[in-house]
Parts: C-alpha cells; structure tokens; sequence
C-alpha cells in the first residue's frame, strides 16, 4: 500500500487532518463515556423488585372528620376487595418498592448495639401481603392472621415474628441459617423472630446502597386517617380491575378521598424517570455528535477531492486504477482516524477518571474504548465512501484540461 | 463597507449551499444542547431571592447519635427536632424566625359540586411571609398574637382560592380542613419559585404549597408531618413523647440582618446547645450550621449531578461542533484562494480581506444561533417531558436568548478565525498566475 504519499501529501494540509482527528479524538472519548452512563443506567433500570409489577396496583384512601374509623374503613375495605372478582389478592402496604418513601430502621443482633448490623425497610402488611406482593417465600412460613398486630402511632416496632429478604438473611446471619433466629428491631428485648425468608423484594428508595434489605412486619397501622392499599388481578386484567376498584371505594364511604390509583407499572417509570431521561438525552448527543463528525469528515473529503482532481486525473491517466484511487482517499481517512482514535483513547480514560473523581463514578471499563475504535473506523470509512468514490470517477482527461 | 461584506458574504455562502448547511447545521446543534443544559443548570441553581439571600440561615443543630453521625461525612441533621424548633422560637433572638413542616390534609369544600381532595400546604409561624416574601393577593398574613393563641386561622395559595371560590376574595370566608374549619385571612398571588428553596428536603421542585396555618394550631391537633422524618432512638409511645423525642422533622429559618447579628446568633446557638448538653441531649461535638439561601441550595445538591454531566457534555459537543465548522471554513476559505488573490490585486488590504471573511464567518454564526434558539426550544421541550418535575425550570428567559445569539456568533468567530487568518495571507502573485 502506497502509505508514504498519502503521509505526504497529508503533510500539506496539517491543519485540516488535526482538525478531523481532534474531532474524532473527543467523539471518542465522550461516546465511550456517555455510553457507559447509559449502560449503567440501564442497569439500575432493569433491576427486578421481585414483585409482581405486571398485575399490582396501589391507591391511598385517606378519611376526614371526627367520627372516621380508620381502623373499621381498613377491615371492610379489605373485605369488599378481595371479593371482588379477577382480585388475586388485596393486603394493606405502608410502602412498595420504589415508590420512594418508606419506613427503615435499623436491625442489630444485640440489645443496644452501638451501630445496628444492618439497614432495611419495613414493610408493615398482614397475612395476604406476601400473596399480594406476588413474593416467593423460600422458607419458613408465611404470617397467620392470629399474628397481625394493631399498632400504634409512636409505639415501639417490636412484632414477635418477622419475616426478611434473602439478602437481609445473609447480611444477619451470613452462615445461611436465619431461619428460626432472633433479631432486635428496637434497642431492647422483646426480640423479633425470623419466621420465613422471601427470594427478593427492593426498599422504597431506587438509589439505596442495600436495596434488597426488606422486612415484612405483621402490623395493621390504623391511625392517621391515611391507608394504602396494594391489588393484585388476575394477569391481563388490572385496568379493568383499576376502574371497578375506584369506583367501589368511593361508593363504599364517602367520607374519605380516594388518591390516584397507580399501577406498579406506573411507580417504577416514574421511580427510574431521571435515569431514563439520562439515558435519552446522552444518547441524543451521541447520536448528534457521530452525525457531526461523519459529516465533518464527508465535507472535508469532499474538499480534498475538488482540491485534488487534477492530481487524481494525473495519477489516473499514469494508470491508477479507479480502485486504486478509492483505496488512497479510504487510507488516507483510515490514517486520520486512527491518529484521532490514539488520542481519543487517552482523552476517554482521563474524562472517565475526572468523573470518577467528581462524581465517584465507577471506571470505565478497558473494552470500550476498543470498541469505540471499531465503531469510529466504521464511521470514517462510510463517510468517506462516497466523497471517494467521487474521486474514483475523476477521468483522465482532467489531467490534461486547464482549468 | 459592513453592508458590502454582508452581501457578499450571503453570497458566497449562497454558492455552495451543502457546505454552508452543514456549517449551520453543526454550530446550531451544539449551540441548541449546549444553551438547552445550560439553561436548566442556570435556573435550577439560580438565586430565588437574591436581594436577601444573605440574610436567610438554614439553622442546623446536631442532635444526632454519639455513635454515628446523621451524614458519614459529619454533616449534621436536614432538620431540626420539635422541642429545639420550638425553643428557639421562643429565645426570638433573631430579626425574624419560621420553624415549619410540610402537611398534607383533606379540603372537604362548601360546595358539593366540588369532591373533596387531598392538598399539600404548609404549617408555620407568621413570620415566615415577611421572611419569604409572598405577595399577597387579598389579605394579610395572621399575627403573632394569632401564632400565640393556637388561632384556627389559614392562608390559601392562589390555585386552590381559583378552585374553591372561582378567584374571589375569600379571606373572612372559612374553609374546612379535615373536619375542622379555618378561618382564611389571606389569599396569595402566584408564587412562581423556580425550587421550593424554604424545604429542600422534601423535593425542591415539588409542587408549590397550596395553604398554610399557626405551626401552634396544627400541634394542637397532633399533626405530624407529611414529609421527611428520621429519628436515631426510638422516639417512645404517644404524642408527648413524639414532641420530646430526638426526632428531626422540621425546618427552622431565622433571617439576620447583619454581620453581626449573624455572629449574635451563632453563639446564641452554641451556649444553646452546651445549655441541652447539660441536661443529656446532644452527645455529638459542637456542629451547629447556620447557611445562608445559596448555601443550602448547594449544600441540599439542588443542582443535580446528572444536570451537570450533561452540561459538561453538551459543551465538550459544542466545541466538536466548532472544530467541524473550523475545518469546514478552512476547506472553503482555502477553495476562494483565487478570489482573494484578486481582490488584493486590486487593492484590498489584509484589514479589507480580514474583515469580509470574519463577516462571512459571523453570518454563519448568527444563522446558526438563530436555528439554534429554535432548537433549544425545542430541547426545552424535550427536558420538560423528561423530567415532569423540572416544569420551572427548563424555560427560555429573555437572558438566555440573547445568551445563545452571542454565544453561537462568539462560537462562529472564534472558528472563523483561524481560516480567516489564513485566508488574508494569500499572496496575490501566487493565485493569478494561470
């Protein structure tokens, strides 16, 4: 391959091959980057709660005025749902997995332990919130009705029995043998007893360090006007169930407000909006920076074409193929690109290590930036194409024309 | 001689319209996410109430555990505990003080065409309107004798007066908050705040408070807040001991005139917490802050981290985009070598030749910022549908419209440069021979 004339000439035209490689140099390092980001938004997005999120609904039903019996409201109400058809299973839930606001407290092992062994939520439910939660429990049991409590604002959360994620399980008790064993919930005696454990269930809060440490506490909480209630349908049927279950609610007292009822499907987009609108708008800019930098390239090929056709009809008419030529303006690219990428792969690992520092992002990982690279030899060789095979059909006789 | 320049700089432009495009294309794409970012970033962060922001503290005092800290870097509480709100208010050392908290209630309206719903306001003391400045549409706030005597008084926001009276004067009227009926005596105007900087932490961009009452009324009747509440033991059974409890659930505002008063009010604080020291209460060292509006605005990360990365990156993308114009200007600059030669030959100086290509390269700017501004729009947009909750914030103001023009005509002149320069340095003998 003819690469010392194509250094050569690039020579000439320094500034216009360091402007090209600069471009492609910096669209590396921030598509590498921002494509990182993504991937990790991605991931945060695609966690599973370990509900059932297709076919779970929740509202919030608050009473007013003097005579409202909480207590009484949240036993019928409980009833009238779960009678009604296509209900799989109705339990009244403080919180759900990311819904952002929610009950945590620490758990320790010891009667006032300094720091508590671990952090989790508390999911205070009754005998069908497993059910309802569509929760797999891997052992032990599951609440019975003679266990759920009444509790009282303010009071101490010290129920007798308890029942925890697996990843709870393992932080407690990291030997695999929670079951059966007793943890404080307060800083003092009465203890709690791990009665069940569930595969996986999240904390309210999407960004929480320990996300899988959830505890299903066997509390009615009739106080505060305030409940919320989780649905389970059969599949393929909440909407429907939606509407029925509004409508029935209201008619069942009007001395309350029925909130907005919102699918689980609706509580984990709006809980992952901001790192879906981060993944959207960082792929809009690559989108736009790859289709800057593509045309960048078309339009300074296509200036080194109109610059040299008097050179191409001279070589043609030395007996350059056409194919010869479309191969020069194709290596030429390739040289440019590759001096661009060089710099680029540093300027990614030094954009990536100023963010960790900034923002105590994680590093980026090494086989992006050989990726980037495949990705950008691409894009130069399909910006290229077509300015060069321009430059291909050059006729010889331009050599001979004067201007 | 602009004019001249101006025209022919169309012209010239005129002549290879791809290029030219391209050109435009590329200075408006990172202009519009460039000024897009930039815009959300400068409003998020942006001063809501510059002429006092100074005077405004955030008062902090850290009551938490003697064996962990409320923030693992030592910070102390978001919020203040009942009993210290409440003792502070009544030392009043300050010039003005507003403990408050965020409540929610259910509004049962006199009109039964109207169902009842659920509104979220706020519980506070009188001073909080001087301190805050609302404007007031009918009415006034209530008085201090009314935060004294437990008054069952409220204060409405402007949407929810529109709702339950069309828009009419309602103070004198009552309302019914949960059964219970206030007294309004006033009404305000729109509160445009771009944050909700007063409670950062209960969402600085949530919606604005749709009333407000006496913090003493709503303790009477045993309201707990609907926001954030953290506790380090467990507060004990009952309300009484909720009230006594080391619980932190309220925000506490004091305004200090001066310099000096902001130092008063600092040892104020520490002799009042080495006072609850002695009785048992704050077993952590002295942490007390006292942070003015921007302050805590940085402090609470109101500006989020995502909004800045985005920034970052939409401006390393402006700077790909200027580099591409740079190349593209060079290309045709150089492709005009003829031209130039010849207008030197007839007597243009390097000035004259200097001067009609930074026209040129203004033009392209000045297009580019225009479809730019159009495209931020656009963006603006686009972030609002993203982001529900940053309605306030991603909107074009007059300052940022012009922003953009001279960023986008700076842009484009600083790539013209270079080109131009390049351009001038043309020898006329070199381009006319044939």
């Amino acid at each position: 391959m003819e690469i010392r004339p194509i250094l050569s000439a690039l020579m000439r035209s320094k500034v216009s091959m360091i402007l090209i490689g600069l471009q492609v140099a910096l669209t590396l390092a921030i598509v590498c980057n921002a494509l990182f980001i993504i991937g990790q938004r991605l991931d945060l997005m695609n966690r599973p709660s370990g509900m059932n999120e297709a076919d779970t609904f929740l509202f919030g039903s608050s009473g007013f005025g003097q005579g409202y019996d909480a207590r009484a409201v949240m036993k019928s109400d409980l009833a009238l749902l779960r009678q009604i058809p296509g209900i799989v299973d109705a339990a009244p839930a403080n919180s759900v997995p990311m819904s952002g606001g929610g009950w945590s407290s620490g758990i320790s092992l010891q009667p006032r332990q300094k720091t508590s062994t671990a952090d989790s939520t508390f999911y205070m439910v009754d005998d069908h919130g497993l059910n309802t939660f569509g929760v797999k429990l891997i052992a032990g049991r599951n609440f019975t009705p003679a266990e759920i409590e009444d509790h009282d604002q303010g009071a101490r959360v010290q129920p007798p029995v308890i029942i925890v994620t697996k990843a709870l399980a393992d932080k407690l008790f990291p030997n695999g043998d929670a079951l059966g064993k007793q943890v404080y919930l307060d800083e003092d005696e009465p203890r709690s007893t791990i009665i069940g454990i569930v595969e996986k269930t999240q904390e309210p809060w999407t960004d929480s360090a320990d996300i899988e440490h959830a505890t299903f506490i066997p509390y009615f909480l009739p106080y505060g006007n305030y409940t919320r209630y989780l649905v389970r349908t059969e599949p393929g049927r909440r909407d429907e169930i939606m509407k029925t279950v509004e409508q029935k609610m209201a008619e069942a007292n009007p001395s309350r407000i029925i909130g907005k009822l919102r699918s689980m499907e609706q509580v984990r987009h709006e809980a992952y909006a901001n790192d879906r609108a981060m993944a959207i708008i960082l792929g809009a800019v690559i989108l736009a920076l790859l289709a800057v930098t593509a045309l960048g390239i078309v339009g300074m090929a296509s200036f080194w074409v109109a610059q040299r056709t008097r050179q191409i009809g001279t070589r043609r008419a030395l007996g350059a193929t056409r194919f010869d030529i479309l191969r020069y303006f194709q290596t030429e690219n390739f040289i440019i690109t590759t001096m661009g990428l060089v710099v680029g792969g540093i300027l990614s690992y030094a954009l990536s290590l100023w963010l960790m520092q900034q923002y105590q992002s994680p590093r980026l990982p090494w086989y992006y930036v050989p990726i980037g690279f495949l990705c950008l030899w691409a894009l130069g060789q399909v910006a290229v194409l077509g300015p060069a095979l321009r430059a291909s059909r050059v006729p010889p006789a331009v050599a001979t024309r004067n201007v | 001689m602009f004019a001249y320049y101006l025209q022919l700089g169309l012209r010239s432009l005129r002549r290879n319209p791809i290029l030219t495009a391209l050109m435009v294309a590329g200075i408006a794409l990172g202009i519009a996410a460039s000024m897009t970012t930039l815009t959300v970033l400068h409003l998020m962060g942006s001063n809501p109430i510059p002429w006092k922001s100074d005077k405004l503290h955030y008062v902090q005092l850290d009551n938490w555990s003697g064996d962990q800290p409320y923030y693992d870097d030592g910070r102390p509480p978001d919020q203040v505990t009942y009993q210290d709100a409440v003792a502070l208010m009544k030392a009043g050392k300050a010039d003005k003080q507003a403990a408050m908290f965020k409540l929610s209630l259910p509004v049962q309206p006199e009109n039964k065409d109207l169902k009842p719903f659920q509104a979220l306001g706020r519980v506070t003391y009188s001073d909080f309107f001087a301190m805050f400045e609302p404007r007031f549409r009918y009415g006034a706030p209530w008085n201090h004798d009314q935060d004294e005597g437990h008054a069952r008084v409220v204060v409405l926001g402007n949407d929810i007066n529109e709702k339950l009276f069309g828009g009419q004067d309602s103070t004198g009227r009552s309302v019914r908050l949960n059964g219970i009926d206030y007294t309004i005596v006033g009404v305000l105007d729109k509160w445009n705040l771009r944050s909700r900087y007063y409670d950062l932490t209960n969402g600085a961009f949530a919606d604005p408070d749709e009333f407000f009452m006496p913090f003493t009324t709503a303790i009477d009747l045993k309201q707990r807040s609907t926001g954030n509440n953290s506790c380090w033991k467990s507060s004990g059974d009952g309300w009484d001991a909720y009230l006594a409890s080391d619980c932190v659930w309220m925000q506490m505002w004091v305004q200090l005139d001066s310099p000096a008063r902001l130092a008063e009010y600092k040892s104020f604080l520490d002799s009042y917490v080495n006072e609850q020291k002695k009785l048992g209460r704050f077993p952590r060292p002295l942490n007390n802050r006292l942070l003015d509006v921007t302050e805590w605005m940085k402090d609470q990360k109101v500006v989020s981290r995502d909004m800045e990365v985005q920034t970052g990156l939409a401006f390393a993308f402006l700077v790909v985009c200027l580099v591409n114009t740079i190349g593209l200007l060079l290309a045709k600059f150089t492709r005009k070598s003829g031209e130039i030669g010849l207008r030197r030959a007839l007597g243009a100086s390097r000035r004259d030749v200097f001067t009609q290509f930074l026209v040129e390269s203004g033009v392209v700017g000045l297009t580019g910022g225009v479809l730019g501004l159009m495209l931020t729009g656009l963006g603006l947009l686009a972030v609002r549908a993203l982001y529900s909750e940053y309605k306030t914030v991603a909107s074009l103001d007059w300052a940022m419209v012009a922003t953009t023009i001279v960023l986008a005509v700076v842009s484009a002149l600083l790539a013209g440069l270079y080109p131009t320069w390049r351009a001038c340095r043309v020898q006329p003998a070199a381009q006319l021979k044939v």
